[in-house]
């Protein structure tokens, strides 16, 4: 017992010096790397609390989609060399340190004087559990029981994309997005490329499948499904489709219009927006997975990429 | 019997965390990237395999046990992977080489 919670405060320790370290980083490239490890060692806590869910997600989108993402745009801020205009004043800068410390404060003081016991309705949730027939109650609330919300989260994912894509210039538009990556068809890069995705794929399947009784879910698995696509991308195997693609976009759309369909279906058929007829709940739930997690793949794939960057020969 | 088993889970688990102290101490200390790499190397093949070595006693079955090895082999696959991408971007005198 003592080894554990020795175990649980250097981890709480470590975690708190390296977001120290990530914040006081003079680099960008340096705090990027940093924020990676800080996610993946929270990721380890969330283990520690038995939120495995919570655990995969961090590791997936907190520290691998958003260090991806943060080691892009570090990379574009060195090529481009911050103009010293652009980096902020220490008005700012001291603003920026007073509202981050305030919302921390007061997340704190909302944890710290939580009544006891917590108000919770995990009760409710195991309670009902059998109305879906899904063993994990994770997958329960998020698909189930709070169904709206994932249906608008996968709507702001796409919000982000368009906003991503937004920044192309109009004589690119539609084009195609980031650099064409060349790799030496021979080299090692290509070979991970067409070693790993028939693996890869298969994991991020099963992550899904698993989802609905154990930890793993649409989101995890997807973003495994994005992470295959990339690599091939990356080795130069296949190009970045255009994004006017139309099947492209068909598939972004794919997760909202699937849960729309059913959430319009369960007004016209049962009770409510979103109320899954009871026989029906796990084929509805699993085509509803299965058409998010290939939205989720496309559009993480996509955000990676980046703004249309060449205009589409044709 | 249940005795050896754990037997062989400590020592195994003792010896890769040996490799990987000792794979952390080579990244913090060797002089140039390529030697520092060949450290990590260590880490990700006999650490995490002896690691790995020692809690398949313990997983409660095949298909547990199918699972941490193949999370072995990926991780060695990856591992080999990146350090010759790093390693090829040292000697083209990459950054920090």
């Amino acid at each position: 017992m003592t080894m554990t919670f020795a175990f649980e405060i250097v981890l709480a320790v470590l975690l708190l010096a390296i977001a120290t370290w990530s914040i006081a980083a003079r680099h960008a490239f340096d705090a990027v790397v940093v924020f990676v490890v800080y996610g993946l060692l929270l990721a380890i806590v969330w283990v520690k609390l038995s939120a495995v869910d919570v655990a995969l997600t961090e590791a997936a989108i907190g520290s691998g989609l958003t260090g991806a993402l943060l080691l892009g745009a570090a990379g574009r801020l060195r090529a481009g060399g911050a103009p010293a205009a652009e980096r902020p004043g220490a008005i700012l800068r001291l603003g920026a340190a007073v509202l981050s410390a305030t919302i921390a404060a007061a997340l704190a003081a909302g944890v710290l004087f939580l009544p006891d016991p917590a108000p919770t309705l995990a009760p409710a949730v195991a309670e009902n559990a059998a109305a879906t027939s899904l063993g994990n109650p994770v997958t329960n609330v998020l698909i189930a029981f709070r169904a709206m919300d994932t249906m608008l989260e996968k709507v702001v994912l796409l919000l982000a994309l368009v906003g991503v894509w937004s920044l192309a210039p109009d004589r690119l538009w539609g084009g195609r997005p980031g650099p064409r990556h060349q790799a030496d068809p021979r080299g090692v890069l290509a070979f991970f490329a067409r070693l790993l995705p028939p693996v890869g794929i298969v994991v991020g399947i099963y992550i899904l499948w698993v989802g609905a009784d154990h930890p793993g879910g649409a989101f995890q698995g997807g973003t495994i499904l994005a992470a295959m696509w990339l690599l091939v991308m990356l080795a130069g195997l296949t190009d970045t489709p255009p994004v006017s693609r139309r099947s492209l976009r068909l598939v972004l759309i794919a997760g909202p219009a699937a849960f729309l369909i059913v959430g319009l279906g369960g007004l016209w058929l049962g009770d409510a927006f979103l109320a899954y007829p009871a026989v029906y709940a796990k084929p509805l739930i699993l085509a509803i997975e299965f058409a998010m997690t290939l939205t989720i793949a496309v559009t993480l794939g996509l955000l990676l990429a980046g703004p249309p960057e060449r205009a589409e020969q044709r | 019997m249940n005795l050896a088993l754990d037997m062989l889970t400590v020592f195994a688990v003792s010896a890769g965390a040996f490799f990987f102290m000792a794979g952390t101490i080579g990244l913090l200390r060797f002089p140039d990237a390529l030697a520092r790499l060949h450290a990590l190397t260590k880490v990700d093949n006999l650490g995490l395999g002896l690691i790995v070595l020692g809690l398949l006693p313990h997983v409660g079955g095949p298909l547990g046990a199918l699972k941490l090895v193949s999370v072995w082999l990926l991780v060695q696959l990856s591992g080999a992977i990146v350090t010759q991408l790093i390693a090829g971007v040292v000697r083209q005198g990459g950054p920090h080489a």
